[in-house]
């Protein structure tokens, strides 16, 4: 048993409900309990979809143990089939009903379900999650409708990988195919997201494949590279770069292809201006699902010029590549669907931004650390009515936007210096263009407004073998601004025990100041 | 102001229940840790399942999870599953380190879910062992919140009827008034009972594991939510009286249980109306301003929470609505009885679901207001219909006087929404 109070993925049937609601004209029985339709609402509310999930559960109650559960199953499969006329359908157990071994694979295959294929799904609900759940679900359909045929005309590619409930997708493959029509390339089909079971079958046409999402594309991926001949691009599109590369694997792959226009592209102008100055070294801890994160860091670290200080997944399938990319930045990855250890490596990195997921904007907002959301799982918000891809050139734009937003903007950071004894204009009121109320500053002899987090800790809890702080260098220290304060507090700290020292003076803190100077 | 009509000549009482089986669109009984936890300070909810129980609860707690929660799941694993000796070692390690982690806690529930369940984990004797292990600073309960045992609010119902048991015996002759409210509702109900001269009433569950209590032979119990029929028979195994009385939703219903309460404790008809004149006063007026939406609408209801025949009973009698059908996940007749005698004849009332089916049901009525859950609501509103959803009306208060305006309003609001949107040019 493992104790647990949030979980970043579902279990692994979500993942093939990702599928299932991606798609059209598919559709999904599920052997599960009563309650189990709860996930109904990840679509249905989160992503604001306006139909229900094309997903029919057998929804037995413990009256139904025993013989009846299969009958239920069969009797759900039928219904399904009669009322929504699916071009396929999906079958398989929640975890519940994988414990009562009905097998529902066996059972839809010996049914009539008037010659319609019936995929069956094994999705091991006590060791995998809701990414492989998406990925296998994928894979199967895949295997099972597409088949070898002569390629089209004209250049085309398949992109694989978006699904239902996915972070951007809906905007990310807009922004490919468009990026793709500019140089040439037609789509052939776009699956799971927008294909039915017959598009499925066409997908053999191709010349080759866009991996969009290998968390949930990269077995179908390679199982079209192994049986109908297509490559598939390596580069995830996400950032000025990435996007580069991308471009230059497509060129390779389709050889009348010709470059897009990069007219529309911000990013490079906006991170060179001088308001962007500020943004240099900017400490950054990422943690998402690995190819956003690993998309993440690059963009942090080339484009934006921020210091990637921590980075890791929550997926362990990826832990190789994510361990491999974090050794470029020299840092050691963090692999952990444990939001606690997360928790305590942001603590320990102090970084002065987290861009992470749902659960690290948490975190974020109890440290008292600006966060930007990069990667799934993610609340409604991030399912916005705006044109929002974070792939490809307009990607990068709205990269750019969402990740400087939580900062304070250079100017105002630059006169948070000057003023910093102000009365009004002080940390305590945080940026200017957040919602916060603003908060009269104590003089000197009251307590200063305390931000929650690692900021302020107090002497107790820092432990005895601490180094102490002498009053003056306290009040020093909370002179400077809040968004630093932290780092230098560690910074001083550690400077002091390097060399002995057991009292903070002020000038120990200008003489690590010093040391430290970037 | 609103004319009460005078009650029906049978009500729904003799209608015939439709009852249908089939693929049900419902929250299972772990849903009720969201609102028990708030309720029960000192409590701790380890539901024993799979990350199917951890995902559900960390989606109707939406963000409510990162204020320090007073809930977790223990995810069964592969190994849990081989054999089942180890599986109540693997228990105490995990409830020896939360307990450890929160000295805080003084009641700890270990909840039952389908995968527990099926494999016949015996958590009533991990309770027991627990229990004699952690005395007499924490208290370890079991009940079952499965989605194959229970529908949403029954939950609260397991919660309650599990604690019933355990309660100090007591021949003193007390109110104890069963159900979770908010605290702000349970004060004003306090209120009203304390100036009608009802000193001795205590309240299920409380807030404190200090204010657990007791139950025996003298003990007379109301109940204020209508999913409790596990609890009361709890509570009559223990003694105690059931005061039946419709649920206190609306002026009528909240004046109608107060006075089935008052009766029972002897309050003078003089004193009553002293105490409730200016409250139902208020009430009616904070009604009267959503009647003017609501009145000659048409409602139907999907199951959910059990509260749909009393909420029912509030919108035709006191907001002019019709009801076209009432449906409840589970019916008991013997709590929701008064209320179904006041629901005026016509609606179809249904128990249990084939969710296709009933959306036929009422894609065909095309009612003017439909009550339903999260899965259902968009789709329905994509279709036309206006909807308002059910879960909502077991988070927010809504019960008793100074909550009856809000109540209506919570119906009101959609079909107002509805009215005020204009997004056709401006020819």
């Amino acid at each position: 048993m493992k104790l647990s109070v949030w979980t970043y993925e579902g279990p692994p049937h979500v993942g093939a409900m990702r599928v299932a609601t991606g798609m059209r004209g598919l559709h999904y029985v599920l052997h599960a309990p009563q309650g189990d339709t709860y996930a109904d609402l990840l679509f249905t509310m989160i992503e604001r979809r306006d139909r229900r999930p094309p997903v029919t559960y057998t929804t037995f109650q413990a009256r139904d143990l025993g013989s009846d559960t299969a009958d239920l199953f069969k009797t759900a499969c039928q219904d399904a089939v009669a009322r929504f006329q699916p071009e396929a359908i999906i079958v398989g157990a929640s975890c519940t009903a994988e414990l009562i071994q009905d097998d529902p694979g066996g059972m839809a295959e010996t049914m009539d379900l008037g010659g319609i294929p019936v995929i069956a799904l094994e999705l091991p609900s006590y060791q995998r999650k809701e990414n492989f759940g998406a990925d296998e679900t994928f894979y199967q359909i895949v295997r099972r409708l597409a088949v070898p045929m002569d390629r089209t005309a004209r250049p085309t590619c398949n992109i694989l990988g978006p699904t239902g409930l996915g972070f951007r997708h809906r905007d990310d493959v807009t922004e490919i195919t468009g990026l793709l029509a500019d140089m040439g390339v037609e789509v052939n089909v776009c699956a799971p997201m927008g294909a039915t079971p017959s598009d499925i079958a066409r997908m053999g046409a191709a010349h080759f494949n866009v991996l969009l999402y290998p968390e949930t594309g990269e077995a179908a991926a390679r199982w079209c590279e192994k049986e109908l001949g297509q490559a598939f691009t390596k580069t995830v599109p996400m950032g000025v770069g990435a996007t580069r590369d991308f471009v230059a694997e497509v060129m390779a792959l389709a050889p009348h292809a010709t470059r897009p226009s990069e007219d529309a592209l911000r990013l490079p102008w906006y991170a060179a201006s001088v308001d962007s100055t500020y943004l240099t070294g900017k400490r950054v801890f990422l943690f998402g699902d690995a190819t956003h994160v690993m998309a993440a860091a690059r963009i942090a670290r080339d484009e934006m010029g921020f210091e990637v200080c921590g980075m890791g997944c929550y997926n362990r399938e990826f832990a190789r590549p994510m361990r491999a990319a974090a050794k470029e930045y020299g840092l050691t990855a963090l692999i952990t669907d444990d939001y606690l250890e997360v928790e305590r490596a942001i603590e320990d990195a102090a970084p002065e931004m987290i861009l992470g997921t749902q659960m690290e904007r948490h975190i974020g907002k109890r440290l008292g650390i600006p966060c930007a959301v990069i990667s799934a799982p993610v609340h409604v918000q991030d399912f916005p009515a705006r044109y929002s891809p974070v792939m490809g050139f307009e990607g990068a734009n709205v990269i750019f936007d969402t990740w400087v937003h939580p900062l304070v903007m250079g100017l105002e950071e630059h006169l948070l210096h000057m003023f910093r004894e102000d009365f009004e204009f002080h940390d305590a009121a945080g940026p200017s263009h957040h919602g916060g109320k603003a908060v009269a500053r104590q003089d000197s002899a009251g307590a200063l407004p305390r931000t929650p987090g690692y900021l302020e800790k107090d002497e107790a809890e820092r432990g005895a073998d601490v180094v102490t702080w002498l009053a003056e260098a306290e009040a020093e220290l909370k002179k400077i601004p809040f968004f630093v304060r932290g780092k230098a507090r560690r910074n001083t700290e550690s400077f002091a025990a390097e060399r002995g020292v057991r009292e903070i003076s002020v000038d120990t803190l200008y003489e690590a100041k010093a040391h430290y100077a970037r | 102001m609103t004319q009460m009509p005078p009650p029906p000549a049978t009500g729904c009482s003799a209608t015939p229940v439709l009852k249908q089986r089939g693929q049900r669109e419902v929250f299972c009984g772990l849903t009720g840790i969201i609102w028990l936890h708030r309720k029960m300070q000192d409590a701790f909810f380890l539901v024993v399942g799979s990350r199917t129980c951890a995902h559900l609860l960390q989606s109707a707690a939406g963000v409510m999870i990162f204020a320090e929660p007073r809930f977790a799941t223990a995810i069964l694993e592969e190994t849990d599953l081989a054999g089942l000796a180890d599986a109540q070692d693997e228990l105490d390690a995990q409830v020896a380190q939360l307990l450890a982690r929160r000295p805080d806690i003084r009641q700890l529930f270990l909840v039952g879910s389908c995968p527990s369940e099926v494999i016949k984990l015996d958590l009533a004797r991990a309770a027991e062992r627990l229990s004699v292990a952690h005395a007499p600073h924490v208290r370890v309960l079991n009940y079952s919140g499965s989605g194959i045992e229970t529908t949403f609010t029954e939950g609260e119902d397991a919660c309650l009827a599990s604690m019933v048991p355990v309660l100090p015996e007591t021949d003193a002759r007390e109110l104890l008034v069963v159900g979770a409210l908010p605290d702000v509702v349970e004060d004003q109900m306090l209120g009203l009972l304390r100036d009608m001269g009802i000193e001795r009433v205590r309240c299920l569950p409380a807030r404190r594991a200090d204010d657990i209590p007791s139950v025996g032979p003298n003990t007379v119990f109301a109940l204020v939510q209508p999913f409790l029929g596990e609890t009361l028979a709890a509570l009559t195994r223990r003694g105690a009286r059931h005061i039946p009385a419709p649920l206190p939703f609306g002026d009528e219903g909240t004046t109608a249980w107060l006075q089935a309460v008052a009766s029972e404790m002897g309050v003078a008809p003089a004193r009553f109306a002293e105490v409730t004149d200016a409250p139902r006063a208020r009430a009616r007026r904070a009604i009267a301003a959503a009647t003017e939406t609501l009145n000659g609408k048409s409602v139907f209801f999907f199951p959910d929470s059990q509260l749909e025949i009393p909420l029912a009973r509030f919108l035709t009698r006191e907001c002019g609505m019709t009801a076209i059908e009432v449906g409840a996940p589970f019916i008991h007749q013997s709590i929701v009885g008064p209320d179904l005698a006041l629901l005026p004849e016509g609606p179809t009332i249904s128990e249990g679901q084939d969710v296709d089916l009933q959306l036929d049901r009422a894609r065909a009525a095309r009612p003017d207001l439909t009550v339903c859950g999260l899965g259902l609501a968009n789709p329905l509103e994509a279709e036309g219909l206006t909807t308002k959803w059910a879960i909502e009306l077991v988070f927010t208060p809504v019960h008793f006087y100074e909550q009856a305006g809000d109540l209506a309003a919570l119906f009101a609001r959609p079909l107002r929404r509805k009215a005020k949107l204009r997004l056709e040019a401006a020819e």
